[in-house]
């Protein structure tokens, strides 16, 4: 499978500051967070759900990204996928008391860019309209939005600070392009 | 341009939302009953107001979700949005 496997990315220079992290596992969840036997069937394999909006549970290897308030995405290394989505149906089959859960794997939906630069505050607000000063937007904050004009997740890792984009295949040359172009020499 | 707040992600950038019309346009209960001036009346015929508009808006580019707004029409103003799905 693994040589099967081509990113969106393969062949595309791109320029200092940023790298793909290609192939990431990830798993859109939705349940309702009121249904209790559907989230603790759910917390116990993934851990708990992060409740408050844009806000993520975990770090670089794993992690749960709240997209909206009945959907998580389950970020997770690559090759991991099969298991957790099977983990996660067996558990969710066993528990009697679990209202309806979606599991999807749409690890082929986004591929990962991963910037890390002393200025990536400066360079991401050149084309995105969030606030991204650590008092609104730290370390555990992702957001659902444009970043050039390209629909991301924008998410951040850490206080360096490390900004994860994810974004659809079909954007990734595109927004590598301007990230490229964006990243002062 | 305007700054939206979505009642689950905050407030956002106008580009990032798509508009969905007038709030609160009930779908008639019975269709087949209706004339065909009555369902022309439900189809084509909105509220035009001058000051506060209940809308819908989508935040497209965010969590996907419906909300409804109440939009002054003349100032562009937002009052409070309420959620609602």
């Amino acid at each position: 499978m693994a040589e099967l496997r081509r990113s969106p990315l393969e062949g595309v220079a791109l320029g200092d500051g940023f790298r793909e992290v290609p192939f990431l596992s990830q798993i859109d969840l939705r349940l309702n967070p009121a249904d209790e036997g559907a989230r603790g069937a759910v917390e116990s394999v993934v851990g708990p759900l992060p409740l408050v909006p844009n806000t993520v549970h975990g770090g670089h290897d794993a992690a749960i990204l709240w997209l909206g308030p009945d959907e998580w995405l389950v970020v997770g290394p690559p090759g991991s996928a099969a298991d957790l989505e099977r983990q996660l149906r067996d558990t969710i089959a066993a528990a009697t008391d679990a209202g309806p859960v979606a599991i999807v794997d749409v690890s082929a939906n986004r591929t990962t860019l991963e910037l890390d630069h002393p200025d990536a505050r400066a360079i991401l607000a050149g084309g995105c309209s969030i606030d991204l000063h650590p008092r609104a937007f730290g370390p555990g904050r992702c957001a659902q939005t444009l970043v050039a004009r390209a629909g991301v997740i924008l998410w951040q890792l850490d206080d360096a600070p490390t900004y994860r984009l994810l974004v659809r295949p079909s954007f990734a040359a595109y927004l590598a392009e301007w990230l490229t172009d964006a990243i002062p020499d | 341009m305007l700054l939206i707040t979505c009642p689950h992600c905050g407030p956002r950038d106008e580009v990032e939302f798509r508009y969905g019309g007038q709030a609160g346009v009930a779908s008639p209960a019975d269709p087949e009953a209706l004339d065909d001036a009555t369902w022309a009346r439900y189809v084509f015929f909105r509220d035009n107001p001058k000051g506060p508009f209940a809308e819908r808006w989508v935040h497209a580019a965010g969590c996907r979700r419906w909300f409804d707004a109440v939009r002054d029409t003349v100032t562009n103003q937002f009052l409070d949005p309420e959620p609602r799905r």
